[in-house]
C-alpha cells in the first residue's frame, strides 16, 4: 500500500513537471512565469515550515532569516566565483542546514512563545549583520548580471521557474518522507506530549535538531534564486518579516498534519496575492494574508485538509453498514 | 536481596527553597512489586521523574541494572529499561492508540532493526493482552478514563521495559476499573516486570505491594510490608489520618 502510494507520489511530481514544461514550451507572456514562480517559492517555504512548525509543533518565526541567508549566499557565489545556479541552491542548502542546525542547538530547548520569539530575534540578528556587511552591499544591497540562459530555456525567468518547481517537487518529496516515516511519528508525538516522547524513547532534542536543519536548508534554498529573480538582493526585502508570516499562515491554512497542507495553502494564499498586487495593490498582500488567517483559525483550525476529513468522516457515518 | 535492579543512593532535588527531595535511598530487587506512597506534595512524583529522567536530582546517585544513569536522558533511560504511565494521561492525541504503540516499538524496542520488525502485529499484541484491541484504530483523544489508564500501561509496555513505574494509575477509577488496571499489574510482573506502584489507593497498594516505602515532605519516614506499614504511627500520622 506504502509502496503502491510512493509511487502515485512520484508520477503525481512527474506530471507536475511535465506540465511546468509544457507551460514553459507554450506559454509567451512571461509575467505568468513572474507569478508563479513566487507562488511556487512559496510551497517551498510553508513545507519547509511545517517540518519543524507543522510536525512538531514548534512554531518558528525565522523563515525570513533563513530565505535572506540563502539568497545572499548564492549572490556572494555568483558575484565572486561565477558558480552556476544549481551549485548557488546547493551551498545556500547547505548552509542554511548549518544556520538551522546552530539556531537549533541554542533555541531548541526553549518552548512555546520563547522559542517563537527566539527565532525572530536571529531574523534580527542576521538582518543587522548584513545591513552593516559592506562586503556583501550593506544597507544599499548587490546588483548582478543575470548570465546568457542556458539551453533549451529562451528566457530566464521560464528556467528559474522550472527550477523553482523541481526545487519545490524536492522539498515536498522530502517532507512526505519524514511525515510517513518514523522520524515524522517521533516529531508528532513531540508535538503531542514532549514530556511522554522523551518517556517513550524518542530522541526529542536530536529529531528536533533534525527537523531544524532540514527545514533551514529548504528555506535557504528557496532563497538562493532570488538574485537571479532579481537581478539585485537587500536585506529589507530579502529579510522580510513577511516571509515568515505567510510561511506560517499557508500551512495553517493548508493544514499541517499532511505534506499536502503546506502546497495547497501556498497555491491557494500565494495566488490570492499575487492576484490582489496585480488588481488592487502590493501593500493589501499582508492584509490579505491576515484576514485568511484569522478566518481559518477560527473557521477551520485543522487548515483545508482538517475540513476535508471532517467531511469525509461525515460521508463515511453516514454510509449504512453493509 | 538480590543484586537491586533499582538503586536511588542519597538522592536531593529542590525546587528553589523547597525541598522536594532530601537524601532518600531505595533499593529495588528484580522482580519486585514495590509500592510507593505518601501524601500530596511528599516527592512520590518528584522522585519518579528523577528516576525516568523527566527531572535531574541535584546530590545522589541513581543506578539501574548495574548502571550509573543519574546524567542520562530520559530517552536513553527508557531504553535502558525504565518505562513509565503517567499521573495524568498523556496520550499522543493526534495518533492512533496502535499509533501510540509504534512510537515506543520504533524508537525503543526495534531501534536499528526496523525495516525487520513488524510493529503493528506486537502493538496488537499488547493491546490484546491488555484488552485494548478493539480500539486499535480509535483516536487516542476518544478514549474513556479507564481506557486512557490501559493505553499508558500498554505504551509503556511497548518499550520493554524491566522497571516499570506506574503513577496513580488507578486514581479517579471505579472500583472494578481499579480491579482491571491491578490485574493488568499482576500479569506484568509475572512476567518478570518489577514494578513502583504509586498510589493513593491504599486497598490497591495493600493487595499489589510486596514492599512498601511511605514519603513525606521528601524524606522517608517508614519501610517495611503493607502490614506493618499500615500500622506504623508516623505513617497514620503524615498519611492515613489516624
Amino acid at each position: 500500500m506504502s509502496g503502491q502510494r510512493t509511487w502515485g507520489f512520484w508520477i503525481g511530481a512527474a506530471a507536475v513537471l511535465g506540465l511546468a514544461a509544457l507551460a514553459v514550451a507554450t506559454v509567451k507572456n512571461e509575467y505568468y512565469f513572474f507569478a508563479a514562480y513566487v507562488v511556487i517559492q512559496f510551497v517551498v517555504l510553508a513545507t519547509a515550515w511545517n517540518i519543524l512548525g507543522g510536525y512538531a509543533g514548534y512554531v518558528n518565526f525565522g523563515t525570513s532569516a533563513f530565505f535572506g541567508v540563502g539568497a545572499y549566499i548564492a549572490i556572494m557565489l555568483v558575484k565572486y566565483m561565477a558558480l552556476p545556479l544549481g551549485l548557488q541552491i546547493l551551498a545556500a542548502a547547505a548552509v542554511g542546514g548549518a544556520l538551522g542546525f546552530g539556531v537549533g542547538l541554542l533555541t531548541l530547548r526553549l518552548r512555546g512563545i520563547f522559542f517563537s520569539i527566539a527565532t525572530v530575534a536571529v531574523t534580527i540578528i542576521l538582518e543587522t549583520v548584513v545591513i552593516n556587511w559592506r562586503y556583501v552591499g550593506g544597507a544599499t544591497g548587490i546588483q548582478i548580471l543575470r548570465p546568457p540562459v542556458m539551453e533549451p530555456f529562451d528566457s530566464y525567468i521560464k528556467m528559474l521557474f522550472i527550477v523553482i518547481v523541481l526545487v519545490a517537487i524536492v522539498a515536498v518529496a522530502i517532507a512526505r518522507f519524514i511525515e510517513t516515516s518514523w522520524i515524522g511519528r517521533g516529531l508528532r508525538a513531540i508535538r503531542d506530549n514532549e514530556e511522554a516522547a522523551e518517556c517513550t524513547g524518542v530522541p526529542t532534542l536530536r529529531l528536533k535538531l533534525l527537523a531544524c536543519t532540514i527545514s533551514g536548508a529548504l528555506m535557504a534554498a528557496a532563497g538562493a534564486p532570488l538574485a537571479m529573480y532579481q537581478g539585485y538582493v537587500e536585506p529589507a526585502s530579502s529579510f522580510n518579516l513577511t516571509y515568515s508570516v505567510s510561511a506560517l499562515a499557508m500551512p495553517l491554512i493548508g493544514g499541517t498534519s499532511h505534506w499536502i497542507g503546506p502546497v495547497i495553502g501556498a497555491m491557494l494564499l500565494g495566488t490570492v496575492q499575487q492576484v490582489v498586487t496585480v488588481t488592487i495593490s502590493n501593500e493589501l498582500n499582508v492584509l490579505v494574508v491576515g484576514v485568511l488567517l484569522v478566518i481559518f483559525v477560527v473557521a477551520a483550525p485543522e487548515g483545508i485538509i482538517g475540513l476535508v476529513q471532517k467531511l469525509r468522516h461525515r460521508l463515511a457515518s453516514r454510509k449504512p453498514p453493509p | 536481596m538480590s543484586e537491586p535492579l533499582l538503586r536511588i543512593d542519597g538522592v536531593s532535588k529542590h525546587f528553589g527553597g523547597f525541598a522536594a527531595l532530601t537524601e532518600v535511598s531505595i533499593a529495588v530487587a528484580p522482580g519486585e512489586r514495590f509500592g510507593l506512597i505518601g501524601p500530596n506534595g511528599s516527592g512520590k512524583t518528584t522522585l519518579i521523574n528523577c528516576v525516568s529522567g523527566s527531572l535531574r536530582n541535584e546530590s545522589g546517585t541513581i543506578t539501574f541494572a548495574g548502571e550509573n544513569i543519574s546524567k542520562l536522558p530520559a530517552f536513553q533511560r527508557t531504553r535502558r529499561g525504565i518505562a513509565r504511565s503517567f499521573q495524568i494521561p498523556r496520550p499522543f492525541t493526534s495518533m492512533s492508540v496502535l499509533e501510540n504503540l509504534i512510537v515506543p516499538l520504533e524508537f525503543v524496542a526495534h531501534r536499528g532493526s526496523l525495516h525487520r520488525a513488524d510493529t503493528h502485529g506486537e502493538a496488537m499484541a499488547i493491546l490484546k493482552e491488555i484488552g485494548l484491541a478493539d480500539k486499535a484504530l480509535t483516536p487516542s483523544n476518544r478514549l474513556s478514563q479507564v481506557e486512557l489508564r490501559k493505553l499508558e500501561l500498554a505504551r509503556a509496555m511497548a518499550a520493554k521495559p524491566k522497571l516499570l513505574i506506574s503513577d496513580e494509575a488507578m486514581a479517579g477509577l471505579a472500583g472494578n476499573e481499579i480491579g482491571e488496571v491491578l490485574d493488568i499489574l499482576f500479569k506484568l510482573n509475572a512476567a518478570g516486570i518489577t514494578i513502583i506502584m504509586i498510589e493513593h489507593i491504599m486497598q490497591a497498594v495493600m493487595r499489589f505491594s510486596q514492599r512498601v516505602i511511605c514519603l513525606d515532605a521528601g524524606r522517608i519516614i517508614c519501610e517495611g510490608t503493607p502490614d506493618s506499614i499500615v500500622k506504623n504511627g508516623e505513617v497514620q500520622r503524615a498519611y492515613l489520618g489516624a
